[in-house]
């Protein structure tokens, strides 16, 4: 009787549904939502989400939804969460992750399974190069470009002896690569420092006996936070001038420095002041949803978000058509909030690189874009990408 | 590389060492007494930044932020050890690793959830914002040399009231022998609160004292946790003249290697491979450190236990 019931229950329930409902596309995110550094992911999740509820829970015009996880910053969860993605979700795009030693574990293991995957932020020199993928796409950047910018406009200013910094780990080591391959001076001094460090006493005392005409460093997210506001306590502020790449300089880390970090120069490939209708809609519409105003990373995720819409477009929603999905993707048919934008050979960026400056608009910290150090820059690996 | 600049980092190994000192204490406190691996003593130290924080954004003051933070969060730290602590001190190590991890977990959710992802802008009081030349030519941050102040006045009245006050014989005692403490007749269970609201107290001072050069972002604790705990375990467990004399050791090997390996390894490799290289033994340093004194004093530097 009670088998009869439960079987008559099924029918129902199999005849209730809906003729012709269309799956949504499932896109995974494994992002950094939680402890050190989430202010990174939560932004890229956030962008990302608004360009879908933007078009009422769609990207370009087919119905998605986003699987966003928590990686916590380490790589077996990431990895663990990837796997759990493709094997019980059936998941074919993903996206989110931030730094990049998380990338290097999982983007080669699941661009080996088929799935695609669009980076909104890691873009280590290993995965541009040699290790270049057809299903790996990265719209934000390779980790090197805005370093590569700070070198040449530092170089165009006429500093001849600097100090340069970054953590020790593949993107600090980028970043460092990245400077010097464009500048042509002398180094005061090259430090890497420990990943997730606090205190800097000991490297600013050095820094300063080595009597440097500039400073550049790339530390990002509470790193940066602690080293700003300690080099503002030794004095060094105004003192030394200081140089980055937007990373150590976005939204939340000037809102946490406060004025220690005025005047600082810093490059990036977006800022809310570049001047094109797709950036003002997302500027105003992330600040009306989020009542923040958004960072690089917030519209690395929005674009992102565009990108893969643009392709299911292209494709009517089937992502089984993998030849047309990627080459729609490739073909990078969308709006983005930069203004123009396309792939390279190994699908990373070709776009304009910017000098911005930390200026106070009224009781606000933001950046203001001041020159332009790179127009249409590709990346240093892309020669090597054999696609 | 000047005697100045040498002096000078000194100093900075010095000051690193005074703040791991107030955590170290609380902590060497918890377990040497309480025999309680409490690895939520980072979670603390965070909860106290987080409170200092919020108080002196709001009323301007950071000295009003210092004096709410430490009976707030030692508030915060009473309720945990009534709650959850106080179910594991008859529990193996192993089982206080794993519920204390998961308070770890528990309070970077809690504090995402009250305060946001963000970090938060903290400042220190105006009087110590500008730097004093105690080293001729080396402007030296006020602030950092109020730490240092703070610190050796904490370890002078730790001091006082292990060696001069009942509270300190008895914490001496249940240290030693904690079994024979409690035959004696002594209530163990205030004793244990009082001794963890103290060790909580230290964290969260350590916290304010953090918040104006550190960031005061979530997960801050667990960076310090871990120096905190090589301190503890060169220091002697139980013991806060270990914990002082290990936190002391602690910030100047680390210190000194972050200043000096690169330059040292630069003269015999190439400035590219001396840069990278001298990194990561710098980060090793400490356990090199503890490993090494271990091996010569397998107890730690001024173990309590008899």
């Amino acid at each position: 009787m009670k088998s009869r019931l439960i079987a008559l229950g099924m029918a129902g329930a199999l005849l209730a549904t809906p003729a012709g409902a269309a799956e949504p596309v499932k896109i995974g995110m494994i992002t950094t939502l939680s402890g050190g550094g989430s202010a990174l992911g939560i932004d890229i999740r956030d962008g990302f989400a608004l360009a879908i509820s933007q078009e009422g829970g769609s990207l370009g015009g087919v119905p998605v939804e986003l699987v966003a996880e928590d990686d916590g910053r380490k790589p077996e969860k990431a990895t663990e969460i990837a796997n759990r993605m493709i094997k019980r979700d059936k998941i074919g795009i993903m996206t989110g992750i931030v730094w990049s030693n998380l990338a290097i574990a999982v983007v080669p293991k699941v661009t080996a399974k088929g799935v695609f995957y669009i980076s909104p932020n890691a873009g280590p020199s290993k995965l541009a190069g040699a290790g270049c993928g057809t299903n790996y796409f990265n719209v934000a950047w390779q980790n090197d470009n805005l370093h590569e910018a700070m070198g040449q406009y530092v170089t165009e200013k006429g500093y001849k002896n600097v100090y340069i910094m970054a953590p020790n780990y593949p993107a600090g080591k980028d970043a460092l690569k990245g400077f010097k391959r464009f500048y042509k001076g002398d180094l005061a001094g090259e430090t890497y420092t420990k990943l997730g460090q606090t205190d800097y006493a000991a490297e600013i005392a050095a820094l300063r006996a080595a009597k440097p005409d500039a400073v550049f460093f790339f530390l990002p997210g509470g790193m940066g936070i602690s080293f700003l506001k300690q080099y503002a306590q030794a004095g060094l502020t105004g003192k030394i001038p200081v140089f980055g790449p937007a990373f150590s300089f976005d939204q939340t880390i000037l809102a946490a420095v406060g004025d220690a970090a005025l005047g600082v120069i810093n490059s990036s490939q977006w800022n809310k002041d570049i001047d094109n209708p797709a950036n003002a809609a997302f500027v105003a519409d992330f600040q009306k949803a989020y009542g923040r105003l958004p960072s690089l990373y917030a519209s690395q995720g929005y674009d992102a978000a565009r990108l893969i819409g643009s392709a299911l477009k292209a494709v009517g929603g089937d992502i089984s058509n993998a030849d047309g999905f990627r080459a729609a993707l490739k073909k990078a048919d969308f709006a983005s909030v930069r203004g123009k934008f396309s792939f390279g050979p190994n699908n990373h960026p070709i776009q304009d690189i910017y000098v911005r400056q930390v200026v106070k608009e009224g009781d606000t910290l933001t950046n203001k874009i001041i020159a332009t150090a790179f127009t249409d820059r590709a990346d240093a690996y892309a020669a090597e990408c054999k696609m | 590389m000047s005697p100045l600049l040498i002096l000078e980092q000194v100093l900075n190994g010095l000051q690193l060492g005074v703040m791991l000192f107030l955590m170290a204490a609380g902590l060497t406190l918890v377990l040497g007494i309480m025999n309680l691996v409490n690895l939520s003593h980072g979670s603390l130290y965070m909860v106290g930044a987080f409170i200092a924080a919020t108080v002196t954004r709001a009323t301007g003051s950071f000295v009003l932020g210092l004096l709410v933070a430490l009976p707030a969060t030692a508030l915060v730290g009473i309720v945990v050890e009534r709650v959850a602590l106080r179910r594991l001190y008859a529990r193996d190590h192993l089982d206080q690793v794993l519920a204390t991890f998961g308070l770890i977990l528990f309070f970077n959710e809690a504090v995402t959830m009250i305060w946001g992802p963000r970090p938060l802008y903290m400042d220190g009081p105006s009087w110590l914002s500008g730097a004093v030349e105690i080293i001729p030519g080396v402007p030296y941050p006020a602030f950092r040399l109020a730490i240092i102040a703070v610190g050796l006045t904490v370890a002078m009245l730790l001091y006082l009231l292990v060696t001069r006050t009942r509270l300190g014989m008895l914490i001496r005692a249940g240290a030693s022998n904690r079994e024979m403490v409690a035959a004696l007749g002594v209530d163990i269970n205030r004793l244990y609160t009082l001794v963890f609201g103290l060790g909580v107290m230290l964290a969260a001072l350590g916290g304010v004292m953090a918040g104006p050069i550190y960031a005061v972002e979530v997960g801050m604790g667990e960076v310090i946790l871990i120096q905190t705990f090589v301190v503890v375990v060169i220091g002697g467990i139980g013991s806060v003249r270990g914990a002082l004399v290990g936190a002391i050791l602690v910030g100047l090997v680390d210190t000194l290697g972050r200043a000096f390996l690169p330059g040292l390894l630069t003269l015999f490799l190439g400035p590219a491979t001396a840069a990278s290289l001298s990194a990561s033994l710098a980060s090793m340093a400490i356990y090199i450190l503890m490993a090494a004194i271990l091996v010569w004093r397998p107890r730690g530097l001024f173990p309590a236990h008899g």
